[in-house]
């Protein structure tokens, strides 16, 4: 795979801060909204749904209240779609709720030129109308091409254009952490 | 992996893991035919051209709403509307089709081959919605997407297929599928409509009804075309019935809990009783259900192949 080459990885976060970043954005969406009523948190496929399930997770030991939880795949939305030679393989939205009226925390790993989120909330609204919807992202990592903002953030990382940020996790069979690679694909 | 090839001509040409990713396709599509609103902008801005040369409402109508719910724009040739009546030939016609733009041409002719000559002259993508006698991909397609959401493993399935097979696409195209996923297909019908050679595809032939539906677990009926009577496939439609029906006591032959299939549309009383397409048993209205999901997963597949 691409990147697994250690020489060119920059580590930015290990396992133990992706944790306390979990911990924490779990507290503000909690503080944010009062509590998980009237709450429920969808993970954009495929990184976004393990740290929804991560979230939900700290959220129900805070609060020992569950928080419903979806998966969303927003292929079908991409602004991309038309222009590439081969469809991107598609994989199932779940979200086993009406999201009508709830607030809606988006949850991604990392949040860079924005035209993910775009298509997410498409894909969202396409179901039902939120009452609002809140963005929680692992990384930061600028270069916004939309008017786009995440309501919580586990970390901000400066970097540039032709760097490529990833975030491993666990439930991929790999150690939890967040790195930069230098230049070059994807 | 994705599919990379322009057309969808047969079943034939695909392997294992095509036909699979097809079938994972369509999974994520029938999510999106029960929501509420069942549109999605994937194919916004594409043309599909329904080119149908015979009569069919289910397969157009599937089609069309596959492609709507896409949000492709969906413009239906039939001849009797265009000029082909004035002597164009088909490759001209579908020149003049893809002039206007037409991404993907669906199409549905009495010749088989047809989709396969159309798809070497046109740089469209065409899919073949029934060629002849030869094949008819999308219906294999949907009947496998059935059994998957049923539960049912292809590898082992029995499965027994029962009517005119000589006449049927679908039939043909069913047994591709089912034997390249390793299911055991077995052939059932009277002599004068099992073609020969079937079993070099790996197909076992019956011509006693009873005893081909001893343990399968899937029964996918042929419709019998009526108009083939007096060809001397078959004396009476009533004699036809009585070998070849599928009734309530014959069902009871086949494992428990085994799934009746048919690709409609049904001659209820005749290839099978009204209370045997009625049970909870048949599958037919999923089928139906689910064609429009697989045929949403075929053209946005096809789709990035321009």
């Amino acid at each position: 795979m691409i990147g697994s080459d250690k020489q060119h990885e920059k580590l930015i976060m290990d396992a133990h801060e992706v944790a306390r970043a979990l911990t924490r954005i779990a507290h503000e969406i909690l503080e944010r909204n009062k509590g998980v009523g009237g709450m429920a948190l969808v993970g954009i496929r495929t990184g976004g749904v393990h740290l929804a399930h991560r979230l939900a997770r700290r959220i129900q030991e805070i609060e020992r209240e569950p928080v419903p939880i979806g998966e969303l795949d927003i292929t079908l939305y991409r602004d991309d779609l038309a222009g590439r030679k081969d469809q991107p393989i598609l994989r199932k939205t779940s979200i086993p709720f009406n999201i009508a009226d709830l607030k809606i925390v988006l949850v991604d790993d990392v949040l860079f030129t924005g035209r993910t989120i775009r298509a997410a909330m498409d894909g969202l609204i396409d179901l039902g109308r939120p009452a609002e919807i809140q963005l929680a992202v692992l990384v930061d990592r600028g270069h916004r091409q939309l008017p786009i903002k995440a309501t919580y953030i586990g970390k901000n990382i400066p970097t540039s254009r032709d760097e490529n940020v990833r975030v491993f996790l666990e439930e991929e069979g790999e150690e939890d952490r967040v790195v930069i690679i230098d230049g070059g694909a994807p | 992996m994705s599919l990379k090839r322009k057309d969808l001509t047969g079943i034939a040409s695909l392997s294992p893991d095509e036909i699979m990713l097809i079938l994972e396709t369509a999974d994520s599509f029938k999510e999106v035919t029960g929501r509420e609103i069942k549109k999605v902008p994937a194919l916004r801005g594409k043309t599909v051209v329904n080119f149908f040369f015979e009569p069919s409402t289910r397969t157009r109508t599937s089609f069309e709403l596959a492609a709507k719910r896409l949000s492709a724009d969906v413009i239906n040739f039939s001849p009797s509307s265009s000029s082909i009546v004035k002597g164009e030939s088909l490759l001209d016609t579908a020149r003049n089709i893809e002039a206007m733009q037409a991404d993907i041409i669906v199409l549905r002719h009495p010749s088989a081959g047809a989709a396969e000559t159309l798809a070497r002259g046109v740089k469209s993508s065409v899919i073949n919605a029934g060629d002849g006698w030869h094949e008819h991909p999308t219906q294999a397609l949907l009947d496998l997407f059935t059994l998957r959401e049923k539960k049912l493993e292809f590898k082992g399935l029995r499965v027994a297929i029962v009517g005119d097979l000589a006449h049927s696409r679908v039939a043909r195209s069913n047994i591709y599928a089912l034997t390249k996923l390793g299911a055991e297909v077995r052939a059932v019908g009277p002599p004068t409509m099992i073609p020969a050679c079937l079993e070099q595809l790996g197909v076992r032939v019956y011509y006693d009804m009873d005893e081909a539906l001893h343990g399968v677990d899937v029964i996918m009926m042929l419709r019998l075309q009526l108009e083939r009577q007096g060809r001397a496939l078959f004396p009476t439609i009533r004699e036809y019935s009585r070998l070849y029906g599928l009734t309530a006591d014959r069902l009871r032959l086949a494992e428990p809990g085994a799934l009746v299939m048919h690709p409609g549309p049904v001659n209820r009383g005749v290839e099978i009783a009204p209370e045997v397409a009625d049970s909870f048993s048949s599958v037919i209205l999923d089928q139906v259900a689910n064609g429009v999901a697989v045929r949403m997963g075929v053209l946005y597949l096809l789709s990035g192949a321009n």
